[in-house]
């Protein structure tokens, strides 16, 4: 019988080595004479573990990892294809407890399937949601929406039904469905996993939005710095063309839905949802002016549906176990799952998803086990640049929308970045500012002007050059540019280098510091 | 794997009759612009100046338009790149793990010993931000990468 193992596809195991481990496993097993089928599957998001090489044993999955080319020729000396006993071995992947702790509904397929496997994707529950939506009239899959709470992922954390709602009830002979997956937070990867580990589940959370809405065209704006999750993405919109699911027909159904993959151009600012039409236009992806909304005049003039990339993909199972099933995760008015992305500094960084609810502390002295380095921990920085640094006094703090503004800071996307005691503070306020200057689109001043003034104010603070002045001009300049920004970027800006500034104070004040450090 | 085209390279020089094939295979496209520079640039390794006029008059657009976007994107390059193209991220993740330190390396390295031969490019963020620092060369993802990891990787270029 054949055996089978699994060795990811995804770029970041790529990074690592994978191509080569199973370029090593399918020579060895030849070479051994053995019958063995080679799955490239997606990632787990145990990342610390990857090349996370798997073998299915009696139907389970058996882990092993990191494996290096020079491991495979011992691993099949120990037996690896029966389960045999080897330093890397891991268990049964599912037992992991990382992955185990994790409530996994957005995720539940990825690093499971062959992402390009229809077979796979239907027995994993694949279509299942979208057979109901077909069930439904378009007003009901919307206030399935509504009842489920989701809120947008990409970061503002809107509500996705009414978003869904104000473009069903604006009048137009056409629409659109658009999927933001220019994921330009440092540290998130949510989008490009599923992109290249599970992409029919956003082919089919689209398909969903759009029956709901009427919507006959589809985009799926993905940034040029993962071209692997592109070409992965374009295949599976050809696939899922071909079989019928979605083109002139949604299954059959007299709706047409074509979908079409559209490479960014290194742009932060087309992450913001008006930039990212403009460039989807053909234009320079400078913001447009709020109102009117999207969903109102939104592609090329028309009513459309701008979504997070991990929302849509959550679509389905909110679908597939209804939406009662999805609202009961979660705390307050956070429903549901996040998948976090815990990243830099850490030991044991990865994907985990959970409900809302998790605090920092959990994430990263649980599941991370502190700092990659071994150092102690310094700050931590949730929601991408433009999200605040906390100490370790607001490790506490769980993750959950409402929580996170209370002490100033956001969700985001749900990327979490640790860094340990080398960290230098000022710097990361400085370097706040230096994002913003690159990647201001330069429509309104605060942002195009402040970002630049910031950098210089900071470096004259940095540099103990009339100090005090500097601070206060700092503040007034933040203030500046969290009241009068057109959008996030330069509205946001502020939050990383005012909350380095609150609870790093020492880092901008080093004559002081060393002069302390002296007198001891 | 398969990389992208525009990484293993190609330096072909940059031909208009070329260029003007490639213009009239996407001009149908609603917001053509953006596929046809990216098709170009795949093509020839960069966005030619006098690739410009050519989407203007094949799009209906003024040749400021066109060299409005050209401009606007990192991504898009109007001088033909070295043998290798090399991504380094910048961003926060990448900082936590000591990409400033990295930065100053490879920027040492690509100088003294590399001539021309590679293009060094910043970026932020390529999305591997559990395995810090990344680094992106000829469009193959690289994590966890260090000076002596880099140099590794430099060799296997023959750099």
């Amino acid at each position: 019988m054949t055996i089978k193992i699994f060795v990811p596809i995804d770029a970041a195991a790529l990074s690592v080595g994978a191509e080569r481990v199973a370029q090593a496993i399918g020579h060895e097993s030849r070479r051994r004479k053995l019958d063995v089928t080679v799955i490239r599957n997606g990632s787990r998001g145990l990342f610390w573990l990857e090349p996370l090489v798997e073998v299915e044993k009696d139907g389970v999955r058996l882990a092993y990892g990191p494996v290096g080319t020079q491991d495979v020729p011992g691993l099949f000396d120990a037996g690896f294809l029966t389960g045999g006993a080897h330093p890397l071995a891991l268990g049964p992947t599912e037992e992991i407890d990382y992955l185990k702790r994790q409530e996994r509904l957005t995720f539940a397929r990825c690093g499971i399937i062959d992402p390009l496997s229809l077979d796979d994707y239907r027995a994993h529950g694949g279509w299942a949601g979208l057979q109901k939506a077909l069930a439904l009239a378009p007003a009901d899959i919307v206030e399935h929406m509504v009842q489920s709470g989701l809120r947008g992922r990409g970061g503002a954390g809107f509500p996705t039904g009414i978003k869904w709602r104000t473009v069903a009830n604006a009048p137009s002979d056409q629409k659109y469905v658009v999927c933001n997956a220019d994921e330009g937070d440092s540290g998130t990867f949510a989008d490009r996993m599923l992109m290249e580990g599970d992409p029919f589940s956003l082919i089919e959370g689209m398909a969903i939005a759009a029956l709901a809405v009427e919507a006959s065209q589809g985009y799926v704006y993905i940034r040029s710095e993962y071209p692997h999750a592109f070409r992965t993405f374009a295949q599976a919109i050809e696939i899922a063309t071909k079989a019928g699911i979605i083109g002139d027909r949604i299954m059959g159904k007299a709706h047409a839905f074509h979908l079409e993959a559209r490479l960014g151009a290194g742009a932060y600012i087309c992450g913001e949802e008006t930039s990212l039409l403009e460039s989807l236009e053909g234009k320079r992806g400078l913001i447009r002016f709020k109102p009117p909304l999207p969903a109102i005049e939104g592609l090329f003039g028309k009513p459309t549906i701008v979504n997070n990339l991990v929302s849509l993909a959550t679509v389905p199972v909110i679908f597939e176990k209804g939406w009662e099933h999805y609202r009961d995760f979660g705390m307050g008015r956070s429903r549901g799952t996040l998948p976090i992305q815990l990243a830099g500094n850490i030991r044991q960084g990865g994907l985990i998803e959970r409900a809302f609810g998790i605090t920092l502390r959990e994430l990263i002295e649980d599941y991370g086990q502190g700092t990659a380095t071994g150092r102690p921990f310094r700050a931590v920085q949730v929601g991408g640049p433009l999200g605040a640094y906390f100490p370790e006094s607001l490790l506490d703090t769980p993750l959950d929308y409402e929580a996170f503004a209370a002490v100033k800071g956001m969700v985001g996307h749900g990327g979490v970045v640790v860094f340990d005691d080398t960290a230098d503070l000022a710097e990361q306020a400085r370097f706040a500012m230096e994002f913003c200057a690159i990647e201001s689109c330069g429509k309104c001043t605060p942002c195009r002007i402040g970002s630049t003034r910031g950098v210089e104010v900071i470096t004259r603070i940095i540099n103990d050059e009339e100090r005090a002045k500097n601070l206060v001009l700092l503040d007034d300049l933040c203030q500046l540019m969290l009241d009068g920004s057109l959008c996030a970027l330069g509205g946001l800006t502020p939050y990383p280098v005012l909350s380095a500034l609150q609870h790093f104070p020492e880092d901008f004040d080093r004559p002081a510091a060393s002069a302390a450090r002296a007198a001891e | 794997m398969t990389t992208r085209s525009a990484s293993s390279h190609q330096i072909r020089s940059f031909d208009p009759v070329l260029a003007g094939d490639i213009i009239q295979e996407l001009k149908h496209l609603p917001g053509a612009t953006l596929p046809i520079l990216h098709a170009l640039q795949d093509r020839f390794g960069y966005v030619d100046r006098a690739a410009i006029p050519l989407i203007a008059e094949a799009l209906n657009l003024s040749k400021a338009e066109i060299h409005g976007v050209v401009t606007f994107y990192h991504e898009f390059r109007e001088q033909p790149p070295g043998a290798h193209i090399v991504k380094l991220c910048r961003a926060e993740s990448c900082q936590s793990m000591g990409c400033r330190e990295l930065e100053t390396h490879v920027e040492t390295r690509l100088r003294l010993k590399m001539g021309g031969k590679a293009t060094l490019e910043a970026v932020y963020c390529l999305g591997n931000c559990a395995l810090s620092p990344a680094v992106m060369i000829d469009g193959e993802l690289h994590g966890r990468v260090d000076p002596a990891r880099f140099d590794d990787l430099m060799a296997e270029c023959g750099l």
